[in-house]
């Protein structure tokens, strides 16, 4: 379980109604828009990226025990899938069962790896995954403690943009920035 | 001879001797047998068969069913000095559930009774026309039932089920006839007080009071009917109007809003007689609104139909119900339905009304859909 402690809920948290999707357009817009901040700013906060959907209903975020409330499956889906459309959200899987949330879009997440790159002056040298998500100067960026795979599709967005080149070996995966 | 039986001369029901002939032989086919010396009794069912005695004291005697025999005739003997006579009886398959008898198979199909000392009576013809006549055939009603089992159980019930519908289709002619009777009643008595209008001076105030009160016992005193007005419009448009007389009392006890079905109840109700179809009653709502009444009909998105007073509005009623709403924090059908003493369907589409406009929002958790005030929207 991640710990909530450092959550702060909106107020929508302890509304009744805020977990059940509502049919009026206008009200559900802004119930989305709240669940879609709300979810980011709780995977930012406990640091996590990835979600199981069969396991959703667990997470504090979905499942308020004070009021008693939980979204349904279908909502966390329907929440999940409006954050896919601004690219803070991807499904792993057809069934889209296992997703992945991104609190930055990838193209963020690139953004600010390659200016901390630049800020340290780091172009030019590899440096190896491991370094780059669990090294001691990376303590204090956002980034740290990274999930590799997401890692992966954030390079693979300079990659594009001729700023690094990923090399993978048997065990050893490393990035060199240019 | 197969087809003979053991059986008693006791008679049957609606049986009747016929004929009796002394010294008689039975011939299986042409073989004699040892039946002999014996009398035959003809009845309008049997040809019995048995020593003197046997019938005359009901005895076991043999018998044939004169189902069983085609006809009868004598043969014609080539030996003229004796006095002794034959007859055929040509006889048919026997049948299956026949009683036992003295012989179980036989290879002829005709029996011969030898008469010893010829016979007194024609018992040929006899023979003929009672089988002519078929008396076995007919069957008279048993006055004692006897029947057991579960035929006979099913027999009671259905004949018990008979009397019922004979019953019922009697009960409805009084009742149609009731009705056509009603109608002339209903003419009569505004026949009545029409003279007692005109004469007021004669009748007394108590008495013309009483008989107005007899008059509203039965039910609306003129109701609109279909043969009253030439065009299906026209009788909406009087049947609208009607309706919506009736219906204001209760309609402005239940908060401006009533449902269809609780309108048209009451509309029957009061009109007693000349009942209102379903149909008839929707057209005329229908046609409210065209006319200006103060009421018309409102139908629900769910398609929930109400009557509702014109002059209540959509904002009107969704201003009141938020205000409950926000009143008690959040509501369910259920609970508003009890505040406002309506029905739970009008309370549900009350609460859906305001969703629709946006001022409440739902909640559906395991307890019921409750509503609480939009605080989505209302938060910029």
């Amino acid at each position: 379980m991640p710990d909530n402690t450092a959550m702060e809920w909106p107020w929508q948290y302890q509304f009744p109604p805020f977990f059940t999707l509502q049919p009026h357009t206008e009200t559900r817009t802004r119930q989305l828009s709240t669940w879609h901040n709300l979810v980011l700013d709780y995977f930012r906060t406990t640091r996590q990226y990835k979600l199981d959907l069969g396991e959703a209903q667990r997470l504090a975020l979905f499942n308020n025990t004070e009021i008693n409330r939980k979204c349904d499956r279908e909502f966390i889906l329907i929440i999940l899938e409006e954050l896919e459309k601004t690219k803070n959200s991807a499904p792993l899987d057809k069934t889209r069962n296992r997703w992945e949330i991104y609190w930055h879009t990838l193209q963020e997440w690139a953004d600010i790896i390659y200016s901390y790159i630049v800020n340290r002056g780091a172009t030019g040298s590899v440096l190896t995954f491991y370094e780059l998500t669990h090294g001691d100067d990376v303590t204090e960026e956002e980034f740290k403690g990274m999930d590799d795979n997401i890692l992966l599709k954030v390079l693979r967005v300079l990659e594009e943009q001729r700023k690094c080149t990923v090399m993978l070996y048997d065990d050893q995966q490393g990035v060199k920035f240019f | 001879m197969d087809r003979l039986e053991y059986s008693t001369p006791t008679l049957k029901e609606s049986e009747t001797v016929i004929s009796r002939e002394q010294n008689v032989r039975l011939y299986d086919g042409h073989q004699k047998t040892s039946f002999e010396g014996g009398e035959i009794m003809l009845t309008s069912h049997r040809l019995l068969w048995g020593h003197r005695e046997a019938l005359t004291l009901n005895q076991i005697c043999l018998s044939l069913s004169l189902k069983l025999v085609i006809y009868a005739e004598e043969e014609s003997s080539s030996f003229s000095f004796s006095r002794s006579r034959k007859v055929i009886l040509y006889l048919n398959e026997p049948h299956s559930d026949k009683n036992e008898g003295p012989q179980v198979r036989s290879t002829f199909n005709f029996i011969k009774l030898s008469f010893r000392e010829g016979y007194r009576t024609d018992i040929v013809g006899h023979i003929n026309e009672t089988i002519s006549l078929k008396k076995w055939e007919i069957v008279t009603v048993p006055s004692i039932k006897l029947r057991t089992g579960i035929v006979g159980i099913e027999r009671s019930i259905q004949e018990k089920q008979k009397a019922t519908k004979e019953s019922i289709s009697v009960a409805f002619q009084d009742l149609s006839k009731l009705m056509t009777m009603a109608k002339d009643m209903v003419q009569l008595s505004r026949l009545i007080s029409n003279k007692i209008r005109e004469k007021q001076g004669n009748v007394t105030e108590d008495e013309t009071v009483q008989f107005k009160s007899y008059l509203l016992s039965l039910g609306i005193d003129d109701p609109v009917t279909r043969d009253t007005f030439s065009t299906e419009d026209q009788y909406f448009s009087n049947l609208a109007v009607q309706v919506s007389e009736i219906v204001k009392q209760p309609l402005e006890d239940a908060g401006g809003l009533l449902p269809l079905i609780d309108a048209f109840c009451r509309v029957n109700r009061a009109r007693g007689l000349e009942l209102l179809s379903p149909e008839d009653f929707l057209a005329s709502c229908r046609q409210m609104e065209r006319h200006n009444l103060y009421l018309k009909l409102h139908t629900f998105k769910s398609g929930v139909m109400v009557l509702r007073l014109a002059s209540l509005s959509n904002e009107h009623v969704v201003n009141n119900t938020l205000e409950l709403i926000e009143e008690k924090g959040s509501l369910s059908a259920e609970e508003l339905a009890k505040l406002l003493g309506i029905s739970v369907m009008l309370a549900k589409e009350r609460l859906l009304t305001c969703e629709e406009y946006g001022v409440a929002c739902r909640d559906d958790c395991i307890e019921g859909l409750r509503f609480y005030p939009n605080l989505f929207l209302k938060d910029l």
